[in-house]
């Protein structure tokens, strides 16, 4: 066993000077060999952690979400809805809700507007509003300062800003403002007795798919969300069949492609000398294939580590900073979150066995070739 | 080299520690944030705020992304990173 | 003691060019003693060194190495034996280019696994005795072609082998480096070494040091002194 341990540190010491001799090639295939695992392994610790965290915080979600449609977009809630939906057999509670979007043509962005659910805690009172971290960034607000809304009729209504939210929450609270019901009404006009949509909790969970049933026949304008669907819908994000996600994966699969084909279009004469000599002065075939078998290893476990390394730097300690000028698009406001590091073992081994084992194979492979050589061939300078 | 290959090992099993360290630190907030969410009712993350259809990935309408052009699906960024929810791509009884 | 029997190596068979390089050598090589295989290129002297040192299989024939057959041996017992019997020193030199002088010497060893500091001893007095210390850590592409020949000899002589081969060693030499290679030779005769040559050198078959010369013309042995 001794003997096996120092024959692999002979190999290993031999492939090391062997590789030092092509610095240049070899530190450019290891940069970006690094580069490709960063991008992999960054995109899967987000996705990963970005679900994970969604899937924790909507847990919460209403169960059932009753929302209006005429002409296939949103209406509001008319007062008989409540009242229908109240007495469905099932549904322990209805809150109706009064949200809405406001577009602030001075920083260009969008809020969330809501009003809170009463008894909840977070009310506010009239004349002041509690904001998002994203947009007290975006305005320089602070505590008690003033916020100035421009309602549809122009004229600019001022909130003073009772609280801020916690930046915890920013990943799912950054944009909001929340209102007093007043305040909202008059700010929007919003007519009396009207809502945004009612937000139902059964009874029963497991009767859930059953009250979407009689809400849609007795409210055939309505449209039922489930907690499910919410939940799916966050489930899916970034998966590896989405947009740019899979553009991301093709691309990395084809670099790693032509990197093995890089590999395995066969060896420099230079190359092929060195197994000569190797075999005419006592190399066996096997060691000549462990020895650049340590050459693949090396190269890729080091890029694997650092790339994994960098890529949880980059994932949970800088918020996928590189990520922010894609993610945010055209938004203007943007949350400054910390994820939650969560490990899967199974993306991490897959991420392991997509990036080591290919590239391992792709030094071996073209070496079989040459490892068999006759151990003659140097005499004869056929080489 | 094979030091330098020991170092970066090294590196690469002090994240699984840091990630633990961190996780202890950073799951209150995430605690809180539920409850937060849970009484507010929210119901989407808050990444994408150039639409409300982007906003509100959950809760959009099925018509609102057509309502400019009706023959661009989409034309937000981050449509090319997000799916439209599964409710929009099937035909689903319950819409 | 090396014993051939009916040696015949042919190359490309059962092609259009196909060539027999060597056709029915009978020869028995006795220990000890400097021998060299003489004649002009093309006589097959370079493929019988290959023959007798395990390196290449005959097409026919049988070869044995102190009463054992190792012509029908495989690969990995073949290199075995070859690694503890011979050594050779190229007429290239064929070393490995940028690695060091003393790095070059220990390669033969590497597959075996033995202690590197012993190693590392044993090459380093290797390379005293054929007076290149001040050349250990040199790369070997800087050194001059007479000391590329000691070093390829230490590589040879790392294993201790019982049977030294060396192809047309004094090809690419002057005659001063001729000669002293020639008591390089003798010292290492001395050491109770086989020592099998090839060579069209008249300095080297007319040595004092050289025991028997073997002419061969047309892959079969022509003559036997």
């Amino acid at each position: 066993m001794r003997t096996w341990i120092e024959k692999q540190k002979y190999l290993i010491d031999f492939t090391l000077s062997s590789m030092a001799r092509r610095k240049v090639k070899n530190f450019g295939i290891l940069f970006l060999y690094t580069l490709l695992v960063f991008l992999l392994a960054s995109v899967m610790l987000f996705a990963h952690a970005l679900r994970r965290e969604a899937a924790a915080t909507l847990a919460g979600a209403p169960d059932v979400i009753v929302q209006r449609m005429v002409a296939g977009r949103h209406d509001l809630i008319p007062p008989d809805y409540i009242y229908k939906l109240g007495s469905l057999r099932g549904v322990r509670k209805t809150e109706s809700r009064l949200w809405g979007y406001y577009y602030d043509p001075f920083v260009r962005a969008n809020y969330t507007i809501m009003v809170p659910a009463s008894a909840g805690g977070d009310e506010v009172a009239t004349g002041r509003v509690a904001v998002g971290q994203a947009i007290a960034r975006r305005l320089a607000l602070t505590l008690n300062g003033e916020i100035f809304l421009a309602a549809y009729s122009g004229e600019l209504r001022s909130f003073t800003v009772a609280r801020l939210l916690p930046h915890e929450s920013e990943l799912f609270t950054a944009d909001l403002v929340l209102m007093s019901e007043e305040d909202f009404r008059s700010f929007f006009d919003y007519p009396v007795g009207q809502y945004t949509d009612i937000a139902l909790t059964v009874t029963n969970p497991q009767e859930v798919h059953n009250i979407a049933g009689k809400i849609a026949s007795s409210l055939p304008d309505s449209r039922v969300i489930l907690r499910d669907e919410i939940l799916r819908t966050y489930e899916a994000i970034f998966n590896w069949r989405e947009g740019v996600v899979l553009a991301l994966l093709s691309g990395a699969v084809i670099a790693f492609g032509i990197f093995a084909l890089e590999k395995a279009s066969g060896l420099s004469a230079d190359e092929k000398r060195e197994i000569g000599i190797l075999k005419a002065i006592g190399w066996e075939t096997g060691d000549v294939i462990r020895m650049k078998f340590w050459e693949g290893a090396l190269i890729s476990l080091t890029a694997f580590f650092v790339g994994y390394t960098a890529a949880y730097l980059h994932v949970f300690r800088f918020a996928a900073a590189l990520f922010e000028p894609v993610l945010k698009g055209w938004s203007t406001l943007y949350p400054d979150f910390e994820l939650v590091p969560t490990l899967d073992g199974f993306e991490l081994a897959t991420l392991f066995f997509f990036t080591v084992f290919p590239y391992v194979l792709a030094t071996i492979v073209p070496i079989w070739r040459a490892a068999v050589t006759d151990p003659d061939s140097v005499m004869r300078g056929a080489l | 080299m094979l030091a330098f290959l020991a170092v970066v090992g090294c590196l690469f099993l002090l994240t699984f520690a840091d990630a633990a360290w961190l996780r202890s630190r950073r799951a209150p907030g995430v605690l809180s944030q539920a409850k937060l969410a849970k009484r507010l009712g929210l119901t989407d993350i808050c990444l994408f705020t150039e639409a409300r259809y982007t906003r509100h990935l959950s809760q959009a309408d099925r018509h609102s992304a057509f309502q400019e052009y009706p023959g661009a699906f989409e034309h937000f960024p981050s449509g090319s990173l997000v799916s439209p929810p599964e409710r929009a791509k099937h035909r689903a009884n319950l819409d | 003691m090396i014993e051939l029997a009916g040696i015949r190596k042919a190359f490309n068979q059962g092609r259009p060019n196909e060539f027999w390089a060597l056709n029915g050598i009978d020869l028995k090589i006795a220990p000890q003693q400097v021998t060299v295989f003489f004649g002009p290129s093309g006589s097959g002297k370079t493929t019988l060194l290959t023959v007798v040192g395990c390196l290449a299989r005959p097409t026919t024939g049988r070869v044995r190495l102190n009463g054992r057959d190792t012509s029908g041996l495989p690969e990995r017992f073949l290199t075995g034996i070859r690694r503890r019997t011979f050594g050779f020193i190229f007429q290239q030199f064929n070393l490995v280019r940028g690695v060091t002088a003393i790095e070059n010497v220990m390669l033969p060893a590497y597959p075996l696994g033995s202690d590197w500091k012993e190693l590392k001893e044993r090459a380093g007095s290797l390379l005293d005795s054929l007076k290149l210390s001040h050349r250990r850590t040199a790369r070997v592409e800087w050194l001059s072609g007479g000391e590329q020949q000691r070093i390829a000899i230490a590589r040879a002589l790392i294993n201790d082998p019982e049977v030294l081969i060396a192809d047309e060693p004094t090809a690419n030499l002057d005659t001063a480096l001729s000669k002293e290679f020639l008591g390089i030779l003798e010292s290492l005769a001395g050491q109770g070494r086989s020592l099998l040559l090839t060579s069209h050198d008249p300095l080297v078959v007319e040595s004092s040091v050289v025991r028997r010369v073997v002419t061969l013309r047309d892959g079969r042995i022509v003559g036997d002194r």
